[in-house]
Formats: C-alpha cells, structure tokens, sequence
C-alpha cells in the first residue's frame, strides 16, 4: 500500500463530503503497513506483512449520528458509504452529549515519518533478526525476540472547513536471553520511528550481558528498598498515573486526583519538587500524531509542574460542561530529568537494588493507584556503588504517588515504550514477597 | 425487529467505534444474521490455495477461510455509549517448506489472489529457512473429510433484537442506580466464530462457534468520605447462546444467606442489584488484617487462580521457550513431568483439560489444525501427568497424535498453541459450601474476579476478588475490604484440602485471553465447585497518597 500524501487524502475526503445532505459530516481516512518477524530457541517461528485502507463517514443531523465504513473507492462505493450513514444517522436516538464538529485549526508540526523506516522490507527484516540470532547463537545462550515495524498515514475532515493529515513509522524491538541452564534471564529493546536508528545487536549484548551476569541470584527478605529503576521499569508505572488523569472520573470522586469531601486535586502538590511531566506531539525524541480524533490540535500540556498537579484531561464534553479549555489524553509523556546516566545513579548508591523490568503489572486500588507486578530479567544488588549480584526477583505492592514521594535521584531520560523517561532512584520502594522466576 | 430499527440501534454505536474492538468492517445488526459462503465454495477456494502451496514447494499446507462476526453493547448510567457490531472476512494459508513454517493471508478471495497468498506464505518459509534449527515435525493426523460442528445452543443472541439487549442493560442500570450505585457501567459481548478448516490431510471442516458475556460494574461513592468501592458481575463468559440470560431459578444458589451465584443460567438484574447493596456495604466493610487464613474461593474466583496457575505454566510452548521474550516461560519444566512424581498439588487435586465439555468457551469440533478435540489429564491426584500440545510439539511428549490446542484468533492470525478448558475435577463426596463455611474456624470467603498477578514462570502470585467474607468459628460474620492473597502456585495447589462436589461445579472464564507476538486473544474456560486452602498468606492493601 502506498501512503497517501496530503493531497491525495484531502481529495478523497473533499469527494467524499461533497456527497453529503446532512447537517454535518465528518471523514476519517487511514492507511497502514506493518510487518513482523518472531524468533525463539534462535530460531525465526514466525513473519508476516498486512495492509489496511479504510475510510470512516459520519453524518449527524441535530444530535442524532450514524456512521459507516468503506474500504472501495470508486465514486459509487463512496456516494452508498455517505449514504447510509445518511440514513443510519436520521433514525439514530439523539446523544446528548453531542457537540458541533470543531471548524479549521491550526496544527504543530510533528515529524514522526522517516522513509528508512517506511520502506523496510522482508529482508532487512530479517536481517535485524539475524543479527540478533547470531549474536545469540555466538555465546551459546537462547534468544527469543520480536521486531515489528510500521507506517501509516491519517486524514481526517468535516463538513466545518477542517483538515488534518499526519504520516507516521515505527519500529519495535525486544529481546529475551536465557541461559542453557535456565538460571539467567536479560533483557533488552529498542524503539523509534527511525529504523536506522535500530541496532539489533546493540539490545542484544545488554540482553546477554543481563543474561549472563545474574545467574546464581541470591534471595533477600521482602520489605522496603532503596531502588534504581532503569527507565523501561520506571515509564510503565508513570504511564498508568498519566492515562489516568481524566478529570470527569476525579470530579466524579472516583480517581486517586479526587479530593475527600469533592473537587479535585488540581493545583496541590502531590509529587517531589523534581517531577515535571509534559506531552508534546513536536517533540523531537518523541514524535507523535498532533490532533485527536476529533481534529483538535494536541499541543504541549504539562500534566505535573514541580509536583504540583498542572492539568488533567478534558473531553469535549466535559470541558464545555465545567467551562474549561479541552484537554486530550497524550500519545506519549515526557519526563524531565537531570544528567546522570543509569550507570552514575548506580556509582552513588550505597545499597540498592537495580531492576531492569516490571511484569505482570496490574492495579490493587484505583484511588490510591497502588498496583501490584513483579521485577524479571535482570534484578540485581547495588553496594557501594557497584553492582555486587543478583538477587531473586521481587514481587512489589507500589504507586506511582507514593514513589514519586520518595525519590532520591533522577537522572538523563531515554526513549522507553514510545515515552522519554529518566532512570529514577527510589526510597522505601515496597517488595511484598519474592519469586523464584528466572 | 425491521431492518430500520436494526440500523438506529447499531448506527448509534457506530458512532463511536473503537477499531481495536471492532476488529472488523462495521456492518448492520442485521448483516450479523446473514449466512456466509456455502461448503462447497468454500472447498474450491481451499482447494485453490492448497494445489498451490503444493505446486510451489510446500510438503503440508492448510488453509483457514474464517467469518467473524462480533456485536459489542456499552453503556453507562441511563445512556448507551456504544454498540459495535463487525464482521471480518479473509482466509490465511499456513505451509511447511524446506521444513520450515510460512504464512500468509488476504481478504481478496478471488482465486489468482488466493494462488499469490500461497506462493508468499512458501516463499517466506523458504527464506526463514536458513535460520532453521530444526526442521518441523508434524504428528500425523488422518484426514477425516468433510465435517461440520456448531456449538449446541437454543437462541442465537445475533437473533435477540438489539433493543430487547439495550432494555435489558438500561433494566441492570436502573436497578442498580435504584439500589445504592453511584454509576454503573454494563455490557453484553457476543462472538460468532464461523471457521472453515482445510488442509493437504484431506480435512475440510466446517465450525460454527458462539460465546457470549453478559458483565457490568457497579460503583458506589461517599464524596464527604473520599472514598469509593466497585462490585463486578458474578456472571461468566460462556460458550452458550442468549439462553444464558433466561436467570432460572433453578440454576441459582444462595449462599448461607450472604451472596447469591450462578450456574448456567444468570439473572443479570437481580446481580446488578446486590451488586449496588454490596457495593455501598464494601465502603464501610473492616479492612482486613494481614496473615494466614483459610481460604475459600468461589468458582468466580478460583477460575482465573486456575487459569494463571495451571493452564499457562502447563502450555508446552511456554515450557520449551517460544513464550520466553512477553509471556514468559514455565516452573512446570520437562524433567518434573518426566520424573512421574511432581507433586503440583495435593492428593485431590485433579486437572483435565477439556475441549469437548458442553457450555465452555475452547469447545469445539475440531481445533485449528483439523484434529478432533477429545479430553485428558493434566495433574492426576495432584501429580503433573501431562501438558498442553500442538500437531508439531507432540512428538516431544512422545505421543503419537496431537492433543489439538492450535488455534488463530482471526483469519489473518498464526494458528498457536493455546490452552484448552482446564478444570479442576470436584469432590466425590457430598459437600456443600455450607458445609465449608461451618467447618471453618478463621477463614475467608471470596467471589469474583479482582486484581491478579503472576510471575513469567508462575511461581509467585497474588490475587484479589469482589466479595471478602471473614469466617469466624463456622459463621460469616461480616465484609472484609483492601484483601488479596499471595502464594506460590505449587504451594498453593498442595494447600488444597477440600472440594466441593459437583452440585457446586460452577464455569468461569475469559472472552480475551492474550498471548503471542503479535498478540492474539483466545477464550476459555475453567470450571470448578468451590474450595478451600489452609493457611494462605492474606496481605492488606489499603495505603494513602
């Protein structure tokens, strides 16, 4: 499939448009690619490619809406598309909570397409694969891992004058090495819209070196432990807090932002002074698609200034209704941080446990955000500033709130999971119990 | 119902699609009812990719031409938020050349595009080739001819007309508003799997499955408190028809006069309305102090325990290491099966898996590589006596035929192993939960499903639930909140001391399963009469931010 460029969409869609009869209409038109290769025991197991083109049609006559989908172009397919959603939309009951589609706006700029990444093919496929089966193979341990790469593009307008476009790539990478003897697990993974950023061999030699180095693991009792988080563990717990900053539920009083007696938390310090997390679709090491479904512009919201709730996220709907300016959910979060690599908050740890990894993560309490999961491939023991072996995996009862409470250190944010996010050294973390998985 | 009241229904909930769910072209209520492609033109196109994965090099090949229809309702307080109904269309051409698996799959079924999808599903096994290790080894399986199965239901839900299905869920909203919830939330799930299966053996198979989930969550809120609790459905997703929902009596139980449970038939208004009481009591309930218990799980609880701690650790692929880089591997490794003397559990402790079991949701005629689904031991009076296996993993049990775990969750899917039903057999005695609870001196009693953790070799784990009881001397003597137990699955498992009988056999289960990279999501069951665990370490979770 090609990627429609700008004005290719915009034909189709202003075709599309010119078709309605109803008070309002609004066109969505996505394209993607995607591609994957699966490997495991060094070998590849499986591969594939699948293409999507679709178009999406709503109509809306007062507050009443119908939507359809087509997948064929011609002008006749197009024309039938417009009108059942014509006729899908006049018997539809009215949603009260409509609201008119927004008219023309203004976008930031977002460079998340690189052709590198768009035009990767079977070969180079497995190419990256390669790369990391052999490097695998080379030291006599067994490699499990997954790339999957995309492109894609979306269009999206209405009747109101508005039109957005955005092509984006990706590529994900993630690898698994154990030992022969089942006694060592490591980890590593990659991720960017640009594929030549993407060294296979790279994630694999730290996934190796975990792999290596924390067999023979020691047990330690479950308690409270000063922790170095590595950036992929520390991003999966922040992003549960961000995605759930949605201001209806913390008016409705069933959010950890819900303040006892009503209202919300907005403007209270709730995190350390060193915390500031922000979205930002222009940002460089981030890019991401600048409008919501709806069309409106995501422009940079910071979410925690200096621990102090700054915004949470605002529907259409629920803006209008507490007389607020909309606030979308982001695709990605940053986190600001300081200088320090992983391996400098390592030299200034007295005793501390670093972990490479969560698994398993899943909510205990939405009001006070505590989850629960498990440490895994690569938990080791810190002291006096280097690290002395490697300890059992732990399973730990945390929030993100309190953690965010008891940090030490901060240090350089890297890309992790589509996020940037700084290593982060924690006090008092809770371990409740621990495990005997490699 | 007309075809206009059809398209208002649905058209609503178009409006609001989420593609992740729909995972399909958005069709009319309507379409859902219309009958795909006929057998025999669904033979010749099979023939067409299987004469031409054969003339290109493969020495297996099968085909899968799959119809998917789904119908998804979501509502909230008195307003219906979405409704998604989809249909997906495709076949996918699965082939073994130069020993090595490809695959490819296309909606475009015209024939020259069905012959291009085979020769790209052996070129890519062609390729892959070289960074084979071992050349695949496929158990035999006799063709057995043309076939057909159905799941054995008396009402097809795609026949309910969408209204009776939204009164339905504005009923369960209001009552539950009516009895003390703040907000709720309800929805109705229904799948149809039509599946047709060929393959070079000489198996055309012909498979229509259907599985449904009726399910809400109830919210109450005391704003001067800061404080709110949640009680979800006690239902399970089950491989029935719209007859689940007919609430009979019959098939109804209270317990001691304290929560009320469900066998194959579920009274969703009536659970909405304890739901709401429970909900509101759970605001006041004693938070629970940490330590051992006795504990007492529900099927509604038990079910996913069962699911995380011995269906995954018992799928060959996780134990042999296809698993290792998401899902994770196993601590149910080859030499404790080959030693004959693993002691999984204690001695009444029976697992079978089970893809033949009549209301479950993994039953079918045939899995997704043409052979017959049958039952077997899994653990036999609490020693691990076998795993979960596929036709080309089989030979490493030194078995002689697959035990028929394949399965794709989409036409364009890679068939995989995955798990059958698993269950856990009941007591032979006459037993009751009654009869626990009075047997029990300091204990707790928990339903439904809450949070749950497991770690990648399913050692560690650590569950919660919807409905805590404290038993004091044979008594419920009130709620409990803030509670999950942690364990460790093969100490957990030989902890258990006592099995309800088979009156108390109850299903639960999972419409969404996920497993594999790309990830695909499978639906099982898991069936069980209550059972209690001494001395099962019980942890409090209640903290402040």
């Amino acid at each position: 499939m090609e990627i429609l460029t700008r004005e290719e969409a915009k034909k189709i869609i202003d075709k599309v448009l010119a078709f309605s009869k109803a008070d309002e209409m609004s066109v969505e038109l996505t394209g993607k690619r995607t591609g994957n290769i699966r490997f495991a025991r060094n070998s590849v197991s499986t591969s594939g490619e699948t293409y999507n083109l679709s178009l999406s049609i709503t109509s809306v006559f007062g507050k009443k809406l119908g939507t359809s989908t087509v997948n064929e172009f011609d002008n006749a397919s197009l024309e039938k598309a417009v009108r059942r959603s014509e006729e899908v939309a006049r018997l539809a009951p009215e949603n009260d909570e409509y609201l008119p589609m927004p008219g023309p706006q203004k976008y930031p700029e977002s460079n998340g397409f690189l052709d590198s990444t768009a035009k990767l093919d079977p070969a180079q496929r497995a190419k990256f694969a390669k790369d990391s089966i052999l490097t695998v193979r080379e030291n006599k341990l067994t490699g499990a891992g997954f790339l999957e790469d995309s492109s894609g593009f979306e269009a999206l307008g209405n009747s109101k004058g508005l039109f957005a476009y955005n092509k984006s790539t990706a590529v994900d990478f993630s690898i698994t090495v154990r030992t022969a003897d089942g006694m060592g697990s490591g980890y590593g993974s990659g991720d960017f819209n640009d594929s030549t950023l993407l060294d296979t061999k790279v994630s694999t030699n730290i996934a190796i070196q975990k792999a290596i180095t924390s067999r023979g693991a020691k047990g330690f009792e479950p308690g409270k432990y000063t922790v170095i988080l590595e950036p992929t563990a520390a991003g999966e717990l922040i992003s549960f807090m961000i995605s759930a900053m949605d201001a209806r539920t913390a008016d409705e009083g069933r959010s950890f932002l819900s303040k006892k007696g009503g209202g919300t938390r907005i403007g209270e310090k709730l995190l350390d002074e060193r915390i500031t997390i922000y979205s930002d679709p222009s940002d460089k090491d981030i890019p991401a698609k600048p409008f919501s479904s709806e069309g409106l512009p995501l422009e940079k919201v910071v979410w925690f200034d200096k621990g102090v709730v700054k915004n949470m996220s605002y529907s259409r709907f629920w803006a209008k209704n507490k007389g607020v300016k909309p606030i979308l959910q982001p695709e990605g979060f940053i986190m600001e941080g300081g200088t320090e690599s992983l391996a400098d908050l390592i030299k200034g740890t007295d005793k501390g446990i670093l972990v490479t990894r969560f698994w398993y993560t899943r909510w205990l309490d939405p009001q006070t955000l505590l989850y629960t999961g498990l440490t895994r491939d690569g938990t080791f023991y810190i002291e006096n500033g280097q690290i002395k072996h490697p300890v059992k995996n732990f399973r730990f009862n945390e929030s993100p709130v309190i953690m965010l409470n008891n940090l030490e250190a901060i240090g350089k944010p890297v890309r992790t999971r589509g996020n940037m996010v700084p290593p982060l050294k924690i006090r008092d973390f809770t371990f409740s119990s621990l495990s005997d998985a490699v | 119902m007309n075809r206009r009241q059809f398209v208002q229904l649905s058209g609503m909930g178009a409006a609001f699609l989420s593609s992740r769910l729909a995972q399909g072209k958005i069709v009319s209520a309507e379409d859902l009812l219309m009958p795909g492609m006929d057998g025999s033109a669904k033979k010749h196109l099979a023939d067409t990719a299987l004469n031409a994965a054969k003339s290109k090099g493969a020495t297996y090949a099968d085909v899968r031409i799959g119809r998917y229809l789904r119908q998804y309702f979501f509502t909230k307080e008195m307003r219906v938020e979405n409704i998604v109904n989809s249909e997906s269309y495709g076949l996918g051409i699965r082939v073994i050349a130069n020993g090595t698996w490809g695959f490819c799959a296309t909606n475009d079924l015209s024939l020259d595009s069905i012959a291009k999808c085979a020769a790209t599903a052996v070129a890519i096994a062609k390729a892959n080739a070289e960074m084979q290790e071992e050349p695949v080894i496929l158990a035999p399986q006799k063709g057995v001819g043309i076939q057909t199965w159905k799941t054995p239901i008396t009402k097809n839900a795609f026949a309910i007309p969408v209204k009776d299905k939204i009164d339905l869920l504005m009923k369960v909203n209001g009552e539950a508003i009516k009895n003390g919830a703040t907000f709720v939330n309800s929805n109705l799930f229904f799948i149809n799997e039509q599946k047709y299966f060929a393959s070079t053996d000489g198996s055309y198979i012909d498979q229509d499955v259907h599985r449904m989930w009726p399910t809400f969550t109830v919210t109450a809120v005391d704003k001067k408190a800061g404080k709110f609790k949640t009680r979800d459905a006690l239902s399970a997703p089950i491989g029935m028809g719209y007859e689940y929902l007919d609430g009979l009596a019959s098939e109804k139980m209270s317990i001691l006069g304290k929560p009320t449970v469900y066998r194959f038939s579920y009274d969703m208004v009536e659970d909405a309305i304890l739901a709401a009481q429970q909900a509101k009591e759970k605001l006041s309930a004693k938070t629970v102090v940490a330590g051992k218990y006795d504990m007492i799980l529900d099927p509604s609880n038990l079910g996913l325990t069962i699911h995380e701690s011995v269906g995954h650790p018992l799928e060959l692929d996780r134990v042999l290491g296809y698993e290792a880089n998401l899902a994770g591997t196993s601590f149910a490794t080859m030499e404790k099966w080959e030693s004959k003397t693993f002691e999984y559990g204690s001695k009444i402790v029976n697992f079978v898996a089970d893809k033949t079991q009549p209301n479950t949701m993994a039953a079918v005629g045939y899995d997704d590589e043409g052979v017959p689904c049958k039952n077997w031991d899994l653990i036999k009076d609490g020693i691990l006596v076998n795993y979960q296996a596929t036709r080309d993993q089989v030979h490493i049990l030194g078995e002689k035929e697959s035990q028929g775990c394949s399965f794709a969750d989409s036409w364009d899917s890679i068939q995989f192993q995955r798990m059958p039903n698993v269950s856990l057999q009941s007591g032979k005695e006459k037993y009751s939960v009654g009869d626990m609870i009075r047997d029990t001196e300091k204990g707790i009693y928990i339903l439904g499903r809450g949070s749950s953790s497991i770690d990648q070799q399913r050692y560690n784990f650590q569950f919660s639930g919807q409905l805590f009881y404290e038993i004091k001397n044979g008594e419920i003597v009130g709620m409990l909140d803030n509670a999950a137990y942690q364990s460790n699955s093969q100490e957990f498992w030989n902890s258990c001391v006592k099995i309800c009988d088979k009156d108390d056999y109850r299903l639960f289960g999972t419409l969404f399963d996920g497993k594999g990279q790309p990830g695909q999501s499978s639906a099982v069951s898991h069936g069980c009469s209550t059972s209690r665990f001494n001395g099962v370490n019980v942890i409090n979770t209640g903290r402040k931010i």
